[in-house]
């Protein structure tokens, strides 16, 4: 999982520039007459057997085949069986040849796919990049922003802290990050920075970092325990780090004492959630991703809009959504995982 | 098999003998030429060792807790002892190979592949006892250190590429089986993530059971024909040979019993993380071998104690909370470490060079 959460990171931080997309209420009724049905939708995830593009591809859990399903098109998933372009491009090349009208794509390499793509493009098949970006595409529908993600652990952080009032929080807080030299952790833990100014009585006062690795982030969060015996909360903006931090936490000692929470997943929290070891972490939902991604890529396939900025359309049940800068559309804030929710994902 | 101890100076048989285990001072001094003032000096110098442990230990300890009075907290303690003890046990297990002059570089990746498999097991099997579990993980890593034991004893490839190997494939099969999935807590059940937690005061009960098994481990190695047979053949090979030792038959063993170690420590940090993927134990095998030279093992073979491997590993655990605790950037802790085996490998010279010395001037009185 190590490995997927840096993918996840490291796409997050492709959309540093990235200008508000999502737009306010849902009106799933309007029915999109202008779109075209039958079209052949290949959706193409890293790799297969990933229990992350599972939950955001199947029509089980609402993700991308079941959008093409509802408008009508011909979905299927394809990939390679590992995360790499060598698996990924021969399974892209034959489903242009099988006549794709749309391809719906989690890059596997920023540039390796582009000779393939961009010769697609030209013949008039649509390209749609969900999750990890690709140098050439039409379009990217990107999860979350760095903004919203490092806001969102600050404010649940002071939630935990102080349910009633969480502007009113009080008390040292400290962040389990993964490396130091980690541009998108950095990025966020400069938001979280930020946003704490709102928070006048939450200090930050350590930032420590287990390398995503379990042992190392075990022992950084002890020593936090160790040297700051009033800490209040623990922030850990990586999948790694939060599950180490919540092993640690997970004892009568320090259970709903140092409070807890950053980016997770629900398998790996499932346990500590329902413990009350920690009450709510963010990510955002895979489900949703595909869904919007498919949305946009049969909009897209149909001429219903182009790729520029400013164009807008109805992804369903998920409301209206528009073309930001760099051809890219945002799935909008993070997802926040509670013990009411969690038990419906498996990832 | 009853060799002629006093030809083979090292390789007598049961009891505790003060002159083997170095086999760079006079493997060829009888040791019936000591006179008893020597023997003691022998007994009081081989204890240098372990003192020599307990001696940093305290004084880092100490340093720590002036610095931070919270070091010596009664729940820093415990994560100290809760670091230390896989560190420790898996030290154990290779000292048992490093005493007859072998390696064993797999024990990482073998602690990998059984925390993963074994704990798995609980949610492909319906209500597996935890004992089954840490059985299972004991039979993987029996059967990982069969194999490296059979490669070296059998086809006589030099331990330290047959474990290099097994390190890359144990970790490939450990790889391939859990491609990115993972086992998570919430798999896992309580009264199994609980083993780690669970304390007598500061000191986790596992740490207590760790230090009994390692109590037991000195035990047999100092006193039982088997044991003393492994310091005789890292001590010198080709004595130990002509002594008749049934060297190949020891030196598997000595595998099959790291392997086994590996693979309860395993399960153990299955335990104690509660979240395994494939990394699992990754690059384990170096501390650990830092933990075994720190200890005062000889990496050559023929000396050394489990006793002081342990100390060791919980020297190297204790130093590297210390950093935490302290404040201090963790990437001061390769190099700390660095540092102490360097002391601890010229300490060890030292002590040889003066054991030597001390065996030659013996002797010269007694011949005169």
């Amino acid at each position: 999982m190590k490995s997927t959460s840096s993918k996840w990171r490291a796409l997050v931080g492709a959309a540093v520039a990235l200008a508000m997309a999502s737009v306010g209420t849902a009106s799933p009724a309007i029915a999109a007459t202008t779109l075209k049905k039958g079209l052949k939708v290949f959706v193409v995830p890293k790799n297969l057997g990933n229990s992350y593009f599972t939950t955001a591809d199947s029509v089980k859990t609402g993700g991308a085949l079941l959008a093409l399903k509802q408008l009508g098109e011909v979905g299927q998933e394809t990939s390679g069986t590992t995360d790499t372009p060598a698996s990924q491009l021969p399974v892209i090349q034959a489903d242009i040849t099988k006549g794709a009208n749309a391809l719906i794509i989690s890059g596997t390499d920023p540039n390796a796919l582009c000779p393939t793509l961009n010769a697609a493009m030209k013949k008039g098949v649509t390209v749609v990049t969900y999750d990890s970006d690709t140098n050439c595409r039409d379009l990217f529908v990107n999860q979350a922003s760095p903004q919203g993600l490092g806001n969102i652990e600050v404010q649940m952080i002071a939630k935990e802290i102080n349910p009633k009032q969480p502007t009113a929080a009080a008390g040292q807080i400290a962040i389990v990050s993964a490396s130091i030299s980690d541009t998108n952790q950095n990025t966020w833990i400069k938001y979280m920075k930020q946003e704490l100014t709102n928070y006048p009585h939450l200090k930050l006062v350590k930032v420590v970092y287990g390398n995503d690795d379990t042992a190392t982030s075990v022992q950084v969060t002890q020593g936090l325990l160790s040297s700051y015996p009033n800490l209040k909360g623990i922030i850990s903006p990586t999948t790694v780090g939060i599950a180490a931090a919540a092993s640690v936490l997970d004892t009568p000692k320090y259970r709903g004492k140092v409070r807890l929470t950053g980016l997770g997943t629900p398998n790996e929290m499932k346990k500590y959630v329902a413990d009350g070891t920690l009450s709510e972490f963010a990510l955002w939902n895979p489900a949703d991703l595909g869904y919007l991604a498919a949305y946009a890529a049969v909009e897209l396939a149909s001429h219903a809009i182009t790729n520029a900025p400013g164009q807008s359309f109805v992804a369903g049940k998920l409301g209206r959504y528009k073309v930001g800068a760099d051809h890219t559309i945002l799935l909008g804030p993070p997802f926040v995982f509670t013990k009411a929710n969690i038990n419906k994902f498996n990832f | 098999m009853s060799p002629a101890p006093s030809a083979t100076g090292p390789v007598q048989g049961r009891g505790p003998q003060p002159v083997e285990g170095h086999g760079a001072g006079n493997p060829g001094q009888p040791s019936s030429t000591l006179t008893w003032s020597s023997r003691r000096l022998l007994d009081a110098i081989l204890r240098v060792r372990e003192v020599g442990i307990v001696a940093v230990l305290v004084v880092f300890v100490a340093v720590a807790t002036s610095v931070q009075p919270r070091f010596i907290d009664p729940q820093n303690i415990k994560f100290v002892f809760s670091n230390a003890i896989i560190y420790a046990l898996l030290a154990l297990g290779e000292t048992v190979v490093v005493l007859s002059r072998n390696v064993d570089l797999s024990v990482g990746s073998v602690l990998g592949l059984s925390a993963y498999l074994s704990s798995d097991l609980f949610s492909q099997v319906h209500h597996i006892p935890i004992v089954a579990v840490f059985l299972a993980g004991l039979a993987i890593g029996l059967a990982c250190g069969a194999v490296n034991g059979a490669v070296v004893a059998v086809a006589r490839v030099p331990s330290l590429v047959v474990t290099l190997a097994t390190l890359y494939i144990y970790r490939a099969i450990d790889v391939l089986i859990v491609g990115g999935g993972m086992v998570v807590a919430s798999t896992l059940p309580g009264a199994f993530l609980s083993i780690p937690t669970s304390s007598l005061g500061p000191i986790p009960y596992l740490a207590i059971a760790v230090a009994g098994t390692v109590a037991v481990g000195a035990y047999v190695l100092a006193s039982f024909r088997p044991g003393r047979e492994l310091y005789a053949i890292g001590s010198n090979p080709d004595a130990a040979r002509l002594a008749g030792i049934p060297m190949g038959k020891r030196i598997f063993w000595s595998f099959v019993v790291s392997g086994g170690i590996a693979g309860l420590a395993g399960v153990l940090w299955a335990a104690t993380y509660g979240t395994i993927d494939s990394t699992a134990g990754l690059n384990y095998e170096l501390t650990v071998v830092a933990a075994v030279v720190v200890g005062g093992v000889n990496i050559f073979g023929g000396s050394g104690t489990v006793v002081g491997a342990a100390l060791g590993a919980l020297l190297l655990a204790t130093i590297n909370q210390a950093l935490y605790v302290l404040g201090i950037s963790s990437f001061w802790d390769p190099a700390i470490d660095g540092a102490l085996i360097v002391l601890a490998i010229s300490l060890d010279h030292w002590i040889t060079l003066r054991l030597t010395r001390a065996l030659r001037k013996g002797a010269v009185q007694h011949a005169t």
